[in-house]
C-alpha cells in the first residue's frame, strides 16, 4: 500500500519534469527576445558623441543640438557653414584636441596639462564659428565656451541612417539602412536564383524521375543540407569569387552577386526537399482523373500537382528566404563586407549577420557599438520570427480542391 | 486538327520535361562539384599527422588535432544539455499534453526556435552565458549555446518517433496494470529508441559544423594546449576553417590545411548521415 503511494508521488514528479521540459523552447524564445532587446535598447540611452568627450561652441552661437550625421559631415569637411545646420551664416571651424596640441608647445600646455583647460577655452572664445571636440575632463568652471547638451541616439537615426561607421569619431554612425538593404539584396537575389532550379528539381524528382533515381538523389540532397555553412563559404571564396571577378571583369570578386550564388546553392536543398514532399502528397486519384480526362502528364503536373502543393511550395520558398537572411559565415566570407548602400549586385555589400559576426569580437561589452550590434540581432530575430510564422500560416491554409 | 493539338501538347510536355531534367542534372552536378572539389583537394592533406598533431608555423603545417578535440567536447557538452530536455519535451508533447492549444503553441515555438539564425544564438549566448552568468568564453558557454540550437531538431524527431508507435502498445501495457510512466519507460521509449537515436546523430552532425554560435562564446583562434576544464576556451573545426581560410598571414600556404579541414567537416556530416540511415533501416524491420 505504502509502496503504491510512493510510486504515484514519483510519477507526479516525473510528469512535472516532462511538463517543464515542454516549456523549454518557449522559455528560450522569451529569453532570447528579452536579452536581445534589453542589451540593444541601451543604444537609445547612449550619447551620440563618443563617451568621455563633449562638443563645445562659442557662446554667441545659438545652435541647440547636432545630429550624429551632421557632426560627422562637419568634421569630414562636407558641411562648412553653421547655416546648413540651422544657425547663422558663419563658417564652421572644427577644432580637435590634435589641433590644440599642435598649436602650442609642450611648455605652454604644461607638463601635466595644467594650462590645457585655458587654451581650450581660448580657442573656442576666439573663433565665433568654433565647434570643438574635447575630452570632458579638461572642461573646467573657467571654460568660456558653451558645451552642447548631450544628445541620445534616436531610433529614427538608427533605423533611417544611411551610414554605418561604428568607430568614427567624434560621432559614431549607426545607420542600419545599408545593412538591411544589403541583407535583402543578397537574400532576394539568392532566392530568385534558387527557386526556379529548386522547383525544377522537385518536379523532376517527384513526377518525372523513376523511383530508383529518386531513391538515390533525394537522400543525397538532404545530405547536402547538412554540410556546414563555413564549408560552402570556403568553396565560394576559392571558386565562386574568382569566377565572378573574371566573368564581370571586376576589381574584386567579393560582391553581392557572389554571396547570392553561394546562398542560392545553400538554399537549394531546403527548397527541393520541402517542395518535393509537398508535391508527393497529391492524392493519386486526383492525378489519375486528370490523366483519364486526356490531359498529358505535364498538364497534370501544372494544373493538378502544383496547385495542390502550392501551399507547401510557398512554405519551401519562405523557409529558403529565412535561411538566406540569417546565413552568417558563408556570406561573411564572400560578400566583401562594405557597409554602403548597394546600387548594383556587382558591388560589395554587408549583411546584418555578417556585421554582427565581424564586429562583435572587437567591441567592448556594454559599449555603444555592442548595443548597436545587439539591436541588429533584435532586428534579425524579428525578421526571421516573422518569416517562421508566415511559413506556419501558409502551411495551415486550406488546400485547393 | 485534333492530332495537331495533341502533338503540340506532347511537344510542350517533352520540352518542359527535358528542361527540368537538364536543370536537375545541373543542380545535382553543381552540388557534387562542391563535394568533389573539396574531396580532391583535401584528400592528399589528410594523414595521421594531420589528424593527430597541433598546427605549427603559423597554421601552415601540422594538423588540426586540438580543433577535433574541441569540437568533440562541444558536441558532447551540447548533447548533455539538449538531449534530455529535448526528449522529455517530446514525451510531454506526445504522451502527456492533453490541451491541443498548448501543444500547438509549443510546436509553433519549437519551429520558431529552429528558424532563428545561428548568429542570434551567438549573441544570446554571449549575453547570457558568457557575461551574465560569468561562464566566460568557455566550453560550458559554447555547449549551452549550441545545445539551445539543437533543441528544436531533437524535439521534432522525438515527437515523430513517439507518434509512430501504435496506440495498441500503450493500451496493452496499461491493460496489464502498468502505470503511465512505466508504459512510457518500458514500452514506448524502447520502441521509439532507434528513431530518437537518429535525431541525436543528426543533431550531432549539425552542431559539429556550426560556427556563428561559438564565435563569441567559446572558440579560440589558437591554443597551445588542450582545454583541461569546461571553463577553458577551445578550438573548433568550423571556426578553425574560417580562420585559416580568411585571416592567415600567408593564405596560399594555409590553403592545403583549409582543404583538409573542410574535408574532415564534410566527412563528419557524411558519417553521421550514414549512421542515422543504418540505424533507421536496421530497426525499422
Amino acid at each position: 500500500m505504502f509502496k503504491k503511494k510512493n510510486n504515484r508521488f514519483g510519477e507526479t514528479i516525473v510528469e512535472w519534469i516532462f511538463r517543464l521540459s515542454g516549456g523549454a523552447t518557449t522559455l528560450a524564445i522569451l529569453l532570447i527576445s528579452i536579452f536581445l532587446f534589453t542589451e540593444g535598447w541601451g543604444l537609445f540611452k547612449s550619447s551620440t558623441v563618443e563617451k568621455g568627450y563633449v562638443l563645445c561652441v562659442n557662446r554667441s552661437n545659438k545652435i541647440k543640438n547636432l545630429s550624429p550625421k551632421q557632426i560627422k559631415e562637419i568634421f569630414d569637411g562636407n558641411i562648412t557653414s553653421w547655416k546648413e545646420v540651422g544657425g547663422e551664416n558663419i563658417p564652421i571651424v572644427p577644432i580637435r584636441m590634435d589641433d590644440i596640441m599642435a598649436k602650442y608647445t609642450d611648455e605652454e600646455i604644461g607638463a601635466n596639462y595644467e594650462h590645457l583647460p585655458e587654451k581650450l577655452s581660448e580657442a573656442v572664445v576666439n573663433s565665433k564659428g568654433a565647434l570643438a571636440f574635447f575630452p570632458e575632463q579638461f572642461i573646467t568652471i573657467q571654460f568660456q565656451g558653451r558645451v552642447l547638451p548631450a544628445q541620445n541616439i534616436t531610433p529614427k537615426e538608427y533605423f533611417g541612417g544611411k551610414e554605418w561607421f561604428p568607430t568614427a569619431t567624434p560621432a559614431a554612425q549607426f545607420g542600419v539602412l545599408p545593412l538591411i538593404l544589403g541583407t535583402l539584396w543578397v537574400s532576394i537575389a539568392a532566392i530568385l536564383l534558387a527557386v526556379p532550379f529548386g522547383l525544377a528539381v522537385a518536379i523532376y524528382l517527384s513526377e518525372i524521375a523513376n523511383g530508383k533515381v529518386r531513391k538515390i538523389v533525394k537522400p543525397l540532397i538532404e545530405l547536402l543540407a547538412g554540410i556546414p555553412s563555413v564549408v560552402y563559404g570556403f568553396f565560394g571564396l576559392i571558386v565562386i569569387v574568382p569566377l565572378v571577378r573574371s566573368i564581370f571583369h571586376l576589381p574584386v570578386g567579393e560582391t553581392a552577386f557572389a554571396g547570392a550564388l553561394v546562398l542560392a546553392i545553400m538554399a537549394l536543398p531546403t527548397i527541393i526537399t520541402v517542395a518535393e514532399d509537398a508535391m508527393r502528397t497529391t492524392p493519386r486519384a486526383m492525378k489519375e482523373s486528370s490523366l483519364a480526362l486526356g490531359a498529358t502528364h505535364w498538364q497534370t503536373i501544372y494544373k493538378v500537382v502544383i496547385p495542390y502543393a502550392s501551399s507547401g511550395i510557398m512554405a519551401a520558398i519562405v523557409l529558403g528566404i529565412g535561411r538566406a537572411i540569417g546565413e552568417t559565415m558563408a556570406v561573411l566570407m564572400v560578400t566583401g563586407n562594405a557597409a554602403i548602400i548597394p546600387h548594383t549586385l556587382l558591388e560589395p555589400v554587408r549583411t546584418i549577420p555578417a556585421t554582427i559576426a565581424a564586429e562583435l569580437g572587437e567591441s567592448a561589452v556594454g559599449s555603444v557599438q555592442y548595443q548597436a550590434l545587439f539591436m541588429l540581432g533584435a532586428i534579425l530575430f524579428v525578421m526571421t520570427l516573422g518569416i517562421s510564422i508566415w511559413a506556419e500560416i501558409i502551411r495551415k491554409e486550406p488546400r485547393l480542391e | 486538327m485534333q492530332t495537331k493539338k495533341i502533338t503540340s501538347k506532347r511537344a510542350s510536355q517533352s520540352v518542359f520535361f527535358i528542361l527540368f531534367r537538364l536543370m536537375s542534372y545541373l543542380v545535382v552536378g553543381i552540388l557534387f562539384c562542391i563535394i568533389g572539389f573539396i574531396v580532391i583537394r583535401g584528400i592528399g592533406v589528410i594523414n595521421w599527422e594531420f589528424l593527430s598533431t597541433a598546427p605549427r608555423d603559423g597554421m601552415t603545417k601540422g594538423g588540426i588535432f586540438p580543433a577535433i578535440i574541441g569540437t568533440c567536447y562541444l558536441v558532447i557538452g551540447s548533447m548533455i544539455v539538449a538531449f534530455p530536455i529535448g526528449v522529455m519535451s517530446g514525451i510531454y508533447m506526445n504522451e502527456y499534453a492533453t490541451n491541443k492549444q498548448i501543444v500547438r503553441v509549443i510546436r509553433v515555438m519549437t519551429n520558431n526556435l529552429g528558424g532563428i539564425p545561428s548568429i542570434v544564438f551567438g549573441l544570446f549566448g554571449m549575453s547570457l552565458f558568457v557575461n551574465r552568468l560569468h561562464f566566460g568564453d568557455s566550453i560550458l558557454a559554447g555547449s549551452f549555446t549550441l545545445g539551445l540550437l539543437a533543441l528544436p531538431l531533437i524535439i521534432r524527431v522525438t515527437e515523430e518517433a513517439l507518434k509512430s508507435i501504435p496506440d495498441t502498445y500503450r493500451q496493452g501495457s496499461l491493460a496489464l496494470g502498468a502505470t503511465k510512466l512505466r508504459t512510457i519507460r518500458s514500452v514506448v521509449l524502447p520502441a521509439a529508441f532507434p528513431n530518437i537515436m537518429t535525431g541525436l546523430i543528426l543533431s550531432i552532425g549539425r552542431v559539429s559544423g556550426e560556427t556563428a554560435p561559438i564565435l563569441f562564446t567559446c572558440a579560440a583562434y589558437f591554443l597551445p594546449h588542450l582545454p583541461t576544464s569546461i571553463f577553458d576556451q577551445a578550438m573548433a573545426l568550423p571556426y578553425h576553417l574560417y580562420v585559416i581560410a580568411t585571416s592567415g598571414t600567408d593564405l596560399e600556404a594555409t590553403r592545403p590545411m583549409a582543404y583538409g579541414t573542410a574535408l574532415v567537416l564534410i566527412v563528419i556530416v557524411l558519417i553521421m548521415n550514414l549512421l542515422a540511415n543504418v540505424i533507421r533501416r536496421r530497426f525499422s524491420k
